[in-house]
């Protein structure tokens, strides 16, 4: 088990390293950089700048710069937030996209799993035929119209929850965005444990355990259960990754402090180093999850061994 | 008995809690919005309005605008003016203190000038200062940091030699690149001097927290020269990029001010929230550029008659719901050492007749119907309000010539850097953004020299030389008369056809008191207060 963990691990360095490599070069493709603003700058800033950054010498010797201090965790500065390193800027807003992106992710999981369940417990009947358009609705409605809907209803019309920011991060700040945030891997979680239930209760050994007599609650939740979660299970990780590195769209509508937004800002400004260095931190996030995901798939699943 | 012991417990403590919090409701806070998160709070890297707010609360110059938009005294409580017009001796208040107690002196103005001059800053808006003699030179490194035209001559006097005569000084001067930072802090601190619990200021306010797009929070600077006259113990910025989520934070009452909406929303706005929306002129022209090194933009019956077949009043009431102007001059209204700008020839026609003539014009040229036919491409930066201006000059060009018009539109660095970098292109859409409040600022854009922000490659000796006058002038009324000769030729060449003069936005709270519209677009929260 621990050598699965080491070997898995151990290549994970090389899949980083393709990553950062494609997307440094990737980013260099788009026309214009960090200094072509609105409002232009003169040639001589322009150099000044240039060399400041080292944006004047070959993108080769760029690239070679970028992987070395990589390697030693220094991610370069900020080309447009220029008082912060890129390391302190995904230090600051990370704790605040994980807490969020956590709760969301159980709120999305529990609901959905329960739904889902129930659905599958009363398969073909209204209450089904309910959850599941909810489900398709919840999957259909991207959040950036179910952001301002939520504000509109429960911060201007009811004054009862804020309209955005972190404040003093109790929960009725974490309240809206947490919801527009779960919505849609809610209603995933939701189909996906659905189907597998259904699969899960038409199994063989469901059957011989029905047949024992077992009361229902244990033939579904022992039994059933632990078969119907693997496709949620191998979900989860692309799933977890996603919430816990934010949202651009919500930590925009909702003004949250998190790191989602610098993967879009840092790519629309041009700032090369704040772009890879959100790559480097989703990439790790996915790599970890998914090695999570296999350790909690060896768990649930005897056939499936990690020796 | 116990019940009543109980009682008189609870009313004690209920009387403690309540004395104990109420220092907190008397105390006056200003929930400002602010356009979107400061990529840096130094005054040598800051280039936008978002960091002009927030640092000119925090710092004072030897200039200020007031809450009108007036030039007045900052730092400097008086200044004199050599009689060749190129030195300035500026007085500073005897009592100007850093927020750590330590008194404002002119050593630190010039070390904080000469910090945005030196080469090894690399500051993006040092051209800004370059009136300053030698500025330009010491900033590409041609003469050292020492021949720079700044000299404090002892604690309180600081002298600065000007280049020529430079009629805007004192604006530059407020400008936020020209703050001042405590050289202690600096020497100290390095490049942390931005970060709060180290940040030095000598502004009505001081930095006590900052989490990056969330919230900046400035406390009342008690060490400040006015301090008495500063109502305000507390302005929270908060930086909302999205301008929907800006306006709900607002409509929520969690923001006393917000900047910058979108234009659809005013007529709503107005009829919810009445007088809290201002729609304030600015120094600001949106306009759209011909290639005039290609046919057939380098045909001036071309342009004008492409220029002349735009309808400004749809494009400014339809469009942008009247929050902005329509314009046929490239610098705007409001500078008051300037006066009415140069308006285009044909701004005083109706729009029917300016079509007429441009039809007339056009057929002369040999384009449009019966003619050459005419192709043109519309590029514009990616924004849904761009994109509906480009979508009505398209049709109105349609319409009047039976071009054929396609658009383009790319993100706003791609598009920039497109243009500047001398991209061939057709018509372009730009806007410029005064630094400062003179029209020298919008024409030296055209002067043939100038072979960034000259997108169109307009070449006109008449112009330049005009231009080329008006600097050498120290006059203030007969370089106005030349640069509005320069305007009167550019507007007749169209090289570029101005089209709206932008206006602010902004939501004002009933609660804030003492606010003013104004065409610099400044408010330091110093002359602001919230009623109870």
């Amino acid at each position: 088990m621990i050598a699965f963990v080491l070997r898995r691990l151990a290549s994970a360095v090389p899949t980083l390293f393709i990553v950062v490599t494609i997307s440094f070069f990737l980013m260099r493709f788009a026309p214009g950089g960090p200094f072509n603003l609105e409002r232009p700058l003169p040639p001589a800033t322009m150099e000044n700048l240039m060399r400041t950054y080292q944006l004047d010498q070959p993108l080769w010797r760029q690239y070679v710069t970028y992987l070395s201090n990589a390697v030693t965790g220094d991610f370069g500065p900020s080309y447009i937030y220029k008082d912060n390193s890129v390391a302190e800027l995904i230090g600051k807003g990370l704790p605040y996209s994980i807490e969020l992106g956590f709760y969301a992710l159980l709120l999305a999981l529990i609901g959905g799993v329960t739904m889902g369940t129930i659905a599958a417990l009363r398969q073909n009947s209204v209450l089904d035929f309910t959850i599941m358009s909810l489900a398709t609705v919840g999957t259909t409605i991207p959040n950036f119209v179910v952001g301002p809907v939520l504000t509109l209803v429960f911060a201007i019309t009811l004054s009862v929850l804020p309209a955005g920011g972190w404040g003093n991060g109790s929960l009725s700040f974490l309240i809206l965005p947490m919801i527009a945030l779960a919505l849609p891997q809610l209603a995933v979680f939701a189909r996906l444990t659905r189907g597998s239930m259904i699969e899960a209760l038409h199994a063989d050994h469901i059957r011989t355990a029905r047949a024992y007599g077992l009361p229902s609650r244990v033939v579904v939740v022992t039994h059933a259960m632990r078969g119907a979660m693997l496709p949620v299970v191998s979900y989860l990780a692309p799933c977890a990754a996603a919430l816990m590195t934010g949202s651009a769209v919500v930590e925009t509508i909702f003004t949250i402090p998190g790191v989602g937004r610098y993967f879009v800002l840092g790519a629309l400004n041009r700032d090369y180093t704040l772009v890879m260095g959100t790559v480097v931190l989703i990439a790790i996030f996915v790599i970890v999850f998914n090695l999570v995901v296999d350790i909690l798939y060896g768990l649930l699943d005897p056939r499936v061994r990690h020796d | 008995m116990s019940s009543r012991v109980l009682n008189l417990r609870t009313a004690v403590l209920l009387g403690a809690v309540l004395l104990g919090s109420a220092p907190a409701f008397a105390e006056a806070v200003l929930h400002r919005g602010n356009s979107g998160e400061p990529q840096t709070l130094d005054q040598a890297h800051t280039s936008i309005n978002i960091e002009a707010f927030i640092l000119k609360d925090l710092y004072e110059g030897l200039t200020i605008y007031d809450a009108e938009g007036k030039i007045v005294p900052g730092a400097a409580e008086s200044w004199t003016l050599s009689d060749d017009s190129t030195t300035y001796t500026f007085k500073l208040r005897a009592d100007a203190k850093w927020s750590d107690g330590t008194p404002v002196t002119a050593g630190d103005f010039a070390f904080s000038l000469a910090r945005v001059e030196d080469p090894k800053t690399a500051a993006g808006y040092a051209n800004i200062l370059y009136p300053i003699k030698n500025a330009e030179k010491v900033n590409k490194a041609e003469l050292p940091l020492t021949d720079l035209g700044i000299k404090a001559i002892d604690d309180k006097t600081l002298e600065i030699t000007l280049e020529r005569p430079t009629p805007f000084f004192l604006e530059l001067l407020a400008h936020q690149t020209a703050l001042p930072i405590s050289k202690a802090s600096f020497d100290k601190n390095g490049a942390d001097f931005v970060k709060p619990g180290v940040m030095v200021s000598n502004g009505a306010f001081k930095l006590t927290s900052h989490v990056p797009n969330d919230q900046l929070v400035v406390d009342k600077n008690p060490n400040y020269w006015d301090a008495a006259n500063v109502k305000l113990d507390k302005v929270i910025f908060y930086p909302i990029d999205d301008q929907a989520a800006s306006v709900r934070r607002f409509e929520a009452k969690e923001m006393d001010l917000a900047y910058n909406f979108s234009a659809d929303q005013i007529d709503r706005l107005r009829a919810s929230y009445k007088d809290q929306v201002h729609v304030s002129p600015t120094l600001a022209t949106y306009y759209y550029a011909f290639d005039t090194r290609q046919e057939p933009y380098s045909d001036v019956r071309v342009r004008r008659a492409l220029s002349m077949a735009v309808d400004r009043d749809f494009l400014a009431k339809e469009i942008y719901r009247g929050s902005q102007i329509p314009a046929y001059s490239l610098v705007p209204p409001g500078m008051a050492s300037y006066g009415e700008p140069s308006k285009a020839d044909f701004a005083d026609l109706s729009q029917l007749d300016r079509e007429d003539k441009a039809i007339e014009l056009m057929k002369e040229a040999g384009y449009g119907e019966g003619g050459k036919p005419l192709n043109i491409e519309i590029r514009y930066n990616t924004n849904p309000n761009h994109e509906r201006v480009a979508t009505a000059v398209a049709d109105m060009w349609k319409n009047t010539f039976g071009a054929k018009v396609s658009m383009v539109n790319l993100d706003v660095s791609s598009h920039y850097a497109y243009l500047q970098e001398g991209g061939k292109f057709n018509v372009a859409r730009a806007g410029w953004v005064a630094d400062y409040a003179d029209p020298e600022n919008f024409l030296a854009l055209n002067l043939s020299t100038n072979k960034t922000f000259n997108y169109g490659h307009y070449e006109s000796p008449e112009f330049d030389a005009a231009m080329q006058k008006s600097y050498a002038e120290t006059n203030p009324e007969a370089r106005a008369k030349l640069l509005h000769e320069a305007e009167a030729m550019l507007m007749r060449d169209q090289p570029i056809a101005p089209f709206m003069t932008q206006a602010d936005l902004w939501l004002v709270s009933d609660r804030v008191q003492g606010w003013k519209d104004n065409a610099a677009n400044e408010h330091l929260s110093r002359f602001l207060s919230i009623s109870k």
